[in-house]
């Protein structure tokens, strides 16, 4: 999990030569190893988990074969003009997942894909669990905390993401890609900025629960700041929730990605599950009985999709009976 | 031997995935129509854990053994139609956060008159009649039925949940911390109001608290509980002031009393935390903070001895300490000291 | 080896020439809006004047059920609470509200809560909790390890190594209020405000808990200001008690003049209710609940409940008039014992020689 801010490794006045020079070091070090036994603790907890760990080993083959697949995958191949084989071949010895229309072997595009359904379905994540999670926290905090022009801060950025929140994705996303230049970083951007209300709504209700608890008011007592608080005591204590709800949004984000590619809203260049799905639609393989040709990516995002859940909940899982667990 | 109540050699072993822990080893109790049985202890002494196991209310899974006799009946071994009804007409238990395990959107006299329809202890148009008479027993009133539990205070809250416990006029009353998070003006007024529903109605009462001097004040008898064991035991106002054991004496020295000069700016406690009940000390649990330990502490787990007795061994108090009355010579006489007591004797 | 206090001094912060640490004057706390248990609506005067000193290396011990304002009162001395009336004064000068020098306050006067489960972060381990406040003070220092250590062992955690990288859920309770104390006494403050700082723990580590505030007090000089509902708490630490009811100090004096010889109905009936009292009389129970601080009598706002008044004894003193329609003066905060009490004024207390409140400007 993420360090804690007061602690980031790195060059740090150490005591020149006192008595014990290894006394400046060893708290921290002791602390850094508590984290490591938590953390094995919760791959452990983790791995008893079956659901969660077929998505996870899931997500690794996939993974794995999406970063090494311009090892065994020539690029030309991909091309129209370069494709191996005929039109609709159907799946056999040279091409297991058959051809495309234009000769293409579709088990070579699917691996393709992956790199960026994948890339597209993670950093669209990352923006929007970082706009989430700031928005969450910021509005969190200075709404219980914060005085009266903190509370009018808060409400401002609540309704912005009411905004958000009930504006149809799908629509905003398709009328950002149409106004944004082409290309995979718009996808991106457009998927990262429709799906973060829902982060943002949760990191509060997180941050609002953390900053009623004692030790936040003992901070404040102790001549802690906002950002103070915000950085030691309440990110710590969202980041858990936060991990759970970015495995569960990767599927979100794939899915979108594939949509809107799906409705020609993608770099039509570029080669993903949703834009494989559009062309076998405009090639006709649909009315043609082309099944080999849509049903591999559809299976595709179904699998990647399927895994990040099933991951997502397992993290839920692990995390939330914390409560319980006593020691 | 019968009584209202009458637990012998009650044992209860929590299991969980790192082992078992035993919460209560060998605990004795007896207690008679209208009296007071106090249990004194601190958090993981295992006194709130008696009380759960009275009414069968632990955990799944959690290993019970003894005898609990409730009116000569074993709860221990009842089938649980029985024990449906033993657990709100043959006693009842108010527990110390009750008041926040009122239904906030039903009304205060809907609640008091469920078990009474559950249980169909009075006919249904006579329900209405028998709130009002519950709300006055406990000194609110009786328009209070049509309340929601918003509108009443901690204090009335509390009362309520006691008037619910009364509905099906048990004959013992199980009171686990029923006043600890009230003020003390509030808690003087439920702690008369319980004295008087027990002169009154004749029920007994186990009353269990971490506040020695409340138990003084209420109960004939006291208890108080260590590690999961009784360590004292006797008249309540004997055990407070001239405690016996050191446990008993560092717990009765926490509560000072005003005026008092020994205890002006001499706050009084004792050193460390109370033992794992999963890793306890070999020996007596105390001996680790015990001021007044010696070598044998080590070995011997001391059972109850009689302090002071008479002429014949008799005393009304006994406590588990090898510094108490006989039991020096209990352990200097008896090869091992479990074979010198009868039943008191724990496992 | 501190248990032994004497006379002498206890007495010491009572020193009527030297200017009070830390000095509440006039506060008043009011909330506005908001539903209470009763329904009703409207401000709530949570403090509504008070004046009370607390003098160098003095422990004062605030007194009241809950409901009272005591941890409303103990929030406005931190600078937690914004006073709407009234102001706090720290060394004379009156505490600036401006976030610099609040923080700059907040080095000197620490707080200790009630609850040292949910006062620490379960996040942290035992050494970020008490370095916590050096990082906001003074970021991470070359001796930050040292001074930990040390703050640890004053709060009675020897050694201080076993516990450095402990999480709370892993101590007991009595350790983690030690840690919370730690992670005060880590920034040398002067004054600690302490609401509740027992009330959770068990009675074998309170007397511990509570030695060390006495042990703090004597070796470095710390003040206090107690808020607890705990008349024996009182008893065993406190130089003066203030006794608070409804937002307002009713009663104020050293603990053996409030303490045993109450002169406030209010202070006498709480007195008589605790277990094993040994007041003749009986206990006196007060019927009802606390009143409402957005609903304050008028008069003495003890009236209502009075038992001398419900007996007729106020009337027989000829001052039953003025219960109910005098607000009693605001009694000072420093030295002396005082009662808000417009009975206890007529009839005087058997032994007490009493300070005669003249009309005082607040």
């Amino acid at each position: 999990m993420s360090a804690p801010t007061g602690s980031v490794p790195g060059p740090r006045p150490e005591p020149p030569t006192g008595p014990e020079p290894t006394a400046g070091r060893s708290p921290r070090s002791l602390a850094r190893r508590r984290r490591r036994e938590a953390l094995l603790r919760f791959a452990r907890e983790y791995a008893r988990n079956r659901a969660g760990m077929f998505g996870l080993v899931s997500l690794l083959v996939i993974g794995a074969l999406a970063l090494t697949a311009p090892l065994f995958i020539d690029q030309t191949h991909l091309t129209v003009t370069g494709a191996p084989g005929d039109p609709f071949q159907p799946p056999g010895g040279d091409h297991p997942l058959g051809t495309d229309n234009f000769g293409r072997s579709v088990l070579d595009l699917i691996i393709w894909g992956a790199r960026v359904s994948l890339t597209v379905g993670l950093l669209a994540t990352f923006v929007s669990v970082s706009l989430g999670t700031l928005a969450g926290i910021t509005a969190g905090h200075f709404g219980s905390s914060g005085g009266t022009g903190g509370r009018v801060v808060a409400s401002i950025i609540m309704r912005v993401t009411d905004w958000f929140l009930v504006l149809p994705t799908l629509v905003l996303a398709v009328a950002l890609a149409a106004v944004l230049p082409r290309g995979t970083g718009t996808i991106i951007l457009a998927i990262g900025l429709t799906v973060w209300p829902a982060t943002a709504r949760l990191v509060r209700a997180q941050t609002l629960a953390v900053e009623a608890r004692p030790y936040v008011e003992r901070a404040r007592a102790l001549g802690g700041g906002h950002a103070h608080v915000m950085g030691w005591h309440v990110l710590p204590n969202v980041m858990p929730v936060v991990l759970a709800q970015t495995t569960l949004l990767v599927a979100t984000s794939i899915i979108a990605e594939s949509t809107l590619a799906f409705l020609g809203m993608g770099d039509p260049t570029t080669i993903s599950w949703g834009a494989l799905l559009q062309a076998a639609r405009t090639s006709g393989a649909i009315s043609a009985g082309i099944w080999w040709y849509i049903v591999p990516p559809g299976l595709a995002i179904a699998v990647v999709a399927l895994s990040f859940t099933l991951c997502g909940r397992a993290v839920e899982a692990v995390i939330n009976p914390r409560l319980r667990r006593r020691s | 031997m019968s009584g209202l109540l009458d637990v012998r050699d009650l044992n209860v072993t929590y299991t969980s995935g790192a082992g078992d822990v035993p919460a209560v080893r060998g605990v004795d109790l007896s207690l008679e129509p209208g009296d007071t049985l106090g249990v004194a202890g601190e958090s993981g002494s295992g006194k709130s854990t008696v009380a759960l196991a009275l009414l069968r209310l632990l955990p799944a899974g959690t290993r019970v053994t003894g005898r609990i006799l409730l009116e000569g009946e074993d709860v221990l071994t009842m089938k649980w139609g029985r024990l449906r009804a033993v657990r709100w007409v043959g006693a009842s238990v108010v527990f110390q956060g009750a008041m926040h395990s009122l239904n906030p959107v039903r009304r205060i006299g809907d609640q008091i008159a469920e078990p009474l329809l559950v249980h169909g202890t009075v006919p249904a148009k006579r329900v209405e009649e028998r709130v009002a008479e519950l709300l006055e027993q406990v000194g609110l009133p009786a328009s209070r039925a049509q309340d929601h539990p918003h509108r009443l205070s901690g204090g009335q809250r509390q009362r309520v949940m006691i008037a619910m416990a009364l509905a099906c006029e048990p004959r013992l009353i199980i009171a686990d911390e029923a006043t600890t998070a009230l003020d003390v003006m509030i808690q003087a007024q439920i702690l008369a109001l319980l004295e008087r529903l027990v002169e009154e109605n004749g029920i007994g009462m186990l009353m269990i608290s971490h506040d020695l001097s409340v138990l003084s004040a209420t109960c004939k008898r006291v208890a108080v509980m260590y590690a999961g064991r009784i360590v004292e035991e006797g008249p309540a106002h004997q055990v407070v002031h001239d405690p016996a054991h050191p446990y008993a004496s560092a717990l009765s020295a926490a509560f000072p009393k005003i005026g008092d000069p020994a205890s002006r700016l001499a706050p009084r406690g004792l050193p460390g935390d109370p033992p794992d009940p999963a890793d306890p000390p070999s020996g007596c649990a105390f001996r680790p903070r015990c001021a007044m330990v010696e070598t044998v502490c080590a070995t011997v787990d001391p059972p109850l001895w009689p302090v002071r007795p008479d002429a014949v061994g008799h005393s009304e108090r006994r406590a588990a300490c090898v510094h108490v009355g006989s039991g020096r010579d209990g352990i200097e006489g008896a090869s091992t000291p479990g074979e010198t007591s009868t039943e008191e004797t724990s496992r | 080896m501190s248990a032994e206090t004497d006379p002498q001094t206890s007495t010491v912060g009572t020193d009527t020439d030297e200017t009070p640490i830390l000095r509440a004057e006039a506060v008043e706390v009011a909330f506005s809006s908001g539903v209470g248990p009763g329904g009703g609506r409207g401000t709530a005067r949570a403090v509504d004047g008070v004046d009370l000193d607390v003098a160098a290396g003095e422990i004062v011990a605030l007194v009241g059920e809950s409901g009272c304002g005591k941890t409303t009162l103990a929030r406005t001395l931190l600078g937690l609470e914004r006073p709407t009336g009234g102001r706090v004064l720290f060394e004379g000068a009156p505490l600036s509200h401006r976030s610099r020098d609040l923080r700059d306050y907040r080095r000197r006067v620490q707080l200790v809560q009630q609850d040292p489960m949910g006062s620490l972060n379960p996040r942290r381990t035992v050494y970020e909790s008490v370095v916590e406040g050096l990082r906001i003070h003074e970021g991470t220092t070359v001796d930050e390890y040292e001074r930990v250590a040390r703050a640890l062992s004053r709060a009675g955690l020897r050694p201080p190594e076993r516990f450095l990288s402990r999480y709370p859920h892993e101590l007991s309770g009595g350790q983690r209020q030690r840690v919370v104390i730690a992670g005060a006494l880590i920034l040398d403050p002067e004054v600690l405000v302490a609401d509740e700082p027992v009330a959770s723990l068990d009675a074998s580590v309170r007397g511990e808990i509570l030695r060390l505030m006495l042990e703090l007090r004597e070796n470095l000089g710390l003040s206090a200001l107690v808020a607890t509902h705990d008349l024996g708490l009182a008893w065993n630490i406190a130089d003066r008690v203030a006794v608070m009811y409804l937002g307002r100090v009713v009663e104020v004096g050293t603990v053996e003049e409030v303490l045993s010889a109450p002169e406030h109905p209010y202070t006498r009936a709480l007195l008589s209710v605790l277990p094993d009292s040994g007041v003749e009389e009986g206990p006196v129970v007060l019927g009802g609940e606390p009143p409402d601080p957005k609903r304050v009598p008028t008069g003495c706002r003890f009236h209502p409940r009075c038992p001398v008044l419900a007996s007729g004894e106020a009337a027989r003193a000829g001052v039953a008039d003025m219960c109910t329609s005098v607000d009693p003066e605001v009694l000072a905060g420093g030295p002396g014992h005082r009662t808000a009490c417009h009975w206890a004024a007529r009839v005087g207390g058997p032994e007490s020689p009493r300070t005669v409140e003249g009309p005082m400007s607040s």
